[in-house]
C-alpha cells in the first residue's frame, strides 16, 4: 500500500502540468455542483418562503362545515405542547362582513386573531406600510388595496356591517399590504373579541392556524395531529392543498440532479480517459515494476491511489471554484435594489457530500485504468524495448 | 554444486493461426554460483529462452524450476514473489524508473519485498552504489545520468535483494567499450563477492569469454555448450 501510494505520488508529481489539468478538470465540475446545487436550494427557499412562509401550513377546523372550534384556547395548547413540531400557533375567527364607508360597503373578510402568533405566521409587522401592529380593542388593519379604493387612511373610523345587518364601529389603526391584491382588498384583522362581540358569536374560533417546523413534513405532522384532535375537528395541511407548487418544486429538484449527474459524468469520464493514457504512458514504468515483483493488485492500486489524490485534489479546489463563483454572483448580480438576485444556499452538508461524491468517483474512474494495469504484461514492455 | 536453475524439454511457439516456433526441446542446466553467458545471432531465441527462466514468458511446454521449485503451476502473485526475492534483472534498456532518483530505483525492488525501506536495504543501497561508483550521483534523477551510470544503477537494483540469480539480456548492448569493460569486470567481482549466480546474453565474443561457460543458441535449440577453457581456444589461436 505504502509503496503503490509512494508512486502513485511521484507519478503525480513528476508531470505536474497534466495532474494540475486533471484537477482542474475536477475542479471545474466540482465548482458546477457546488454553483448549481447552491442556485436551485437558494431558489427552492425563496420560493418555498414567499409561497408558503408567510402563510398557514397547517389549518384545524371543524369537520362539519360552518361548525366552529368551541375549546379553541385548550385545543391550541395541547396542540403546541404535543411535541409534534408545530409553531406560531394561532386562533382565528373568520367572518365575511362589509365595510361601510359613507354609501359604499366593501365586501370583506374580517379575521379575528387569539394570538401575537399571527404576527409570526403573517409576517403583519414587516407587512406594515403604517401604524402598529395588531390591531387592539375595537381597532382594525386594513389592506392597502382596499384603503386605497375606500379611500381610507390610518387612524379613520370605519364601520363593520355583518350580513344580518348589525353595524359596530372601529378605528384602522394601520394599513398592511401583503403582496398579494385578493388579501389586500379583502383582509380587515382584528382582535378575536371584536369579531365575536360583531357577529355574535361565542366565546369560539373557526380555525386554529400554525406552522410546521419543517414545512416539508406537514403532511406527517397532519396525520399524526389527526391522531389526537377531538372527533369533531380535523386538520388540512400546505401539501395535500398546493399539488402545483410541490411538483413545480419536484421537478426542480429532479432538474437539478440531473445536471449534477450529468456533471458527475463527464467528471467521471475525464479522469477515466485521462488516467486511461497514463497507464500508456506509464506502461514502461509497469513492466519494470512487475519484473521486480510488483504484484498485480499493488499495480492497480497505483492508479486507484492516483485517482483518489486527484480526487480529493479536485475537490478541494473545485468547493474553493464553486464558493468563489457562489460568492460573486450574489456580489454582482444584483437586483436594482441591491438585493441577489437569486439569495444563494450555501448548504455545508451538500457541499461535504459534492466533495465526497467527486473523490469517489474520481476513485472509481482509476478503476478502469487500474484494471489495464493489472493486465500489463511485462512481457510487452521488455520486448519492444 | 547444486542446479539453481533446470529446464526440461522447453518449447515455446508463438502466435496461434501462423506459428512459429522460437524454443525447441531445450534442456538446460545452470549451477548455483556460475557465470554462465549466452550467445547467439539475432532471433535465435535467447531473450524468449531468459525470459521464460526469469519467468516473465511461460513456455508452451516443458518446466522450469528455480531454486529448486517448479514454476509451472505457480500464481501470477507467487510468480512476483519469486521473481522479486530470487531473481536480479538486467535489460539491454537500463529502464530505471525516470521518476525517480538512482538510490530511489535501486531500493525499488527491497521496497516492493517490504513495504517499505529498511535500514538494512539503505545500508546494502548504499555498499551497492559504492562498488558501482556511484556514489556522487545517487541522488540524481533516473533521466540524468549517464548511460554508463544508469546500467550500473540498473545492476545495482538487480542485485539490492540479495539474489541467487542475476539474469542479464546485453546488459551493455548501450555502452561504449570502455563502459562495457567496466560493468564485465563488476559483474565478476559481484558473482564472486556475493557468490550470485549469472546468466549473461552478449553478441560480444570478448565478453563472453570472461564466462565460466559459454552457451549457443541457434535456430531455438542448444547448439553450443562449452566450459569456459575450450571456448577461449580458438579465440586464443586466431590471435
Amino acid at each position: 500500500m505504502k509503496t503503490a501510494f509512494k508512486i502513485a505520488w511521484r507519478f503525480l508529481t513528476a508531470s505536474k502540468g497534466q495532474s494540475l489539468l486533471i484537477a482542474i478538470g475536477i475542479a471545474v465540475g466540482v465548482s458546477v455542483q457546488v454553483f448549481i446545487g447552491s442556485l436551485i436550494s437558494g431558489l427552492q427557499v425563496e420560493l418555498v418562503d414567499s409561497a408558503i412562509g408567510r402563510n398557514t401550513q397547517l389549518t384545524v377546523t371543524a369537520r362539519d362545515r360552518g361548525d366552529f372550534v368551541e375549546d379553541y384556547q385548550s385545543v391550541a395548547a395541547s396542540l403546541e405542547g404535543a411535541g409534534l413540531g408545530v409553531k406560531l400557533v394561532s386562533p382565528v375567527l373568520d367572518a365575511s362582513g362589509f365595510l361601510r364607508v359613507g354609501q359604499d360597503d366593501y365586501p370583506i373578510l374580517l379575521r379575528g386573531f387569539a394570538s401575537r402568533n399571527a404576527d409570526g405566521i403573517y409576517r403583519l409587522t414587516e407587512a406594515l406600510v403604517s401604524g402598529g401592529a395588531l390591531p387592539g380593542e375595537g381597532q382594525v388593519v386594513l389592506g392597502l388595496n382596499l384603503a386605497q379604493e375606500a379611500g381610507i387612511s390610518e387612524m379613520d373610523t370605519v364601520t363593520l356591517a355583518t350580513p344580518r345587518g348589525s353595524t359596530r364601529d372601529v378605528s384602522v389603526s394601520g394599513i398592511y399590504d401583503l403582496k398579494t391584491a385578493a388579501l389586500n382588498s379583502r383582509w380587515v384583522l382584528a382582535d378575536i373579541a371584536l369579531v365575536q362581540a360583531a357577529f355574535g358569536y361565542g366565546d369560539v374560533a373557526s380555525a386554529i392556524e400554525m406552522q410546521a417546523e419543517d414545512p416539508f413534513l406537514a403532511d406527517e405532522i397532519a396525520l399524526k395531529m389527526g391522531g389526537i384532535l377531538p372527533e369533531n375537528l380535523k386538520v388540512d395541511n400546505w401539501k395535500a392543498q398546493n399539488e402545483q407548487l410541490l411538483s413545480g418544486l419536484n421537478g426542480q429538484s429532479v432538474s437539478s440532479l440531473m445536471i449534477q449527474v450529468f456533471v458527475l459524468v463527464s467528471v467521471v469520464l475525464a479522469i477515466a480517459s485521462v488516467l486511461a493514457i497514463s497507464v500508456m504512458q506509464k506502461s514502461k514504468q509497469l513492466g519494470i515494476l512487475k519484473a521486480m515483483g510488483i504484484r498485480d493488485g499493488a499495480a492497480s492500486l497505483i492508479f486507484l491511489v492516483e485517482g483518489f489524490l486527484l480526487g480529493i485534489a479536485g475537490a478541494i479546489l473545485g468547493v474553493a471554484l464553486g464558493l468563489g463563483l457562489t460568492y460573486a454572483f450574489t456580489r454582482f448580480a444584483l437586483n436594482p435594489d441591491g438585493t441577489p438576485v437569486i439569495a444563494l444556499l450555501v448548504d455545508p452538508q451538500f457541499i461535504i457530500i459534492s466533495a465526497l461524491v467527486a473523490v469517489a468517483s474520481a476513485t472509481l474512474a482509476s478503476l478502469i485504468p487500474a484494471r489495464r494495469s493489472a493486465r500489463l504484461d511485462p512481457m510487452e514492455v521488455i520486448k519492444n524495448g | 554444486m547444486d542446479n539453481v536453475i533446470s529446464l526440461k524439454g522447453i518449447n515455446k511457439i508463438y502466435g496461434s493461426e501462423i506459428k512459429t516456433q522460437v524454443l525447441t526441446d531445450v534442456n538446460l542446466d545452470i549451477q548455483d554460483q556460475s557465470f554462465t553467458s549466452i550467445i547467439g545471432a539475432s532471433g535465435s531465441g535467447k531473450s524468449t529462452l531468459l525470459n521464460i527462466i526469469g519467468t516473465l514468458d511461460r513456455p508452451t511446454s516443458g518446466s522450469v524450476a528455480i531454486n529448486g521449485t517448479q514454476t509451472t503451476r505457480m500464481t501470477k502473485s507467487a510468480l512476483a514473489r519469486l521473481r522479486n526475492e530470487t531473481i536480479g534483472f538486467v535489460f539491454q534498456f537500463h529502464y530505471l524508473l525516470p521518476e525517480f532518483t538512482a538510490l530511489e530505483n535501486v531500493l525499488m525492488p527491497a521496497r516492493i519485498r517490504d513495504g517499505r525501506v529498511t535500514a538494512e536495504a539503505m545500508g546494502r543501497a548504499g555498499e551497492l552504489m559504492r562498488l558501482m561508483g556511484l556514489e556522487r550521483v545517487q541522488n540524481n534523477n533516473a533521466a540524468k545520468m549517464s548511460g554508463g551510470q544508469q546500467q550500473r544503477t540498473s545492476i545495482a537494483r538487480a542485485l539490492i535483494n540479495n539474489p541467487r540469480i542475476v539474469l542479464a539480456d546485453e546488459p551493455t548492448g548501450n555502452l561504449d567499450s570502455d563502459s562495457t569493460e567496466v560493468v564485465y569486470d563488476i559483474l565478476r567481482d559481484i558473482n564472486e563477492r556475493f557468490k550470485t549466480t549469472f546468466l549473461i546474453i552478449t553478441h560480444d565474443r570478448r565478453i563472453a569469454q570472461k564466462a565460466d561457460r559459454i552457451i549457443e543458441i541457434k535456430d531455438g535449440r542448444i547448439f553450443l555448450d562449452l566450459p569456459n577453457q575450450l571456448a577461449k581456444g580458438p579465440e586464443e589461436q586466431s590471435a
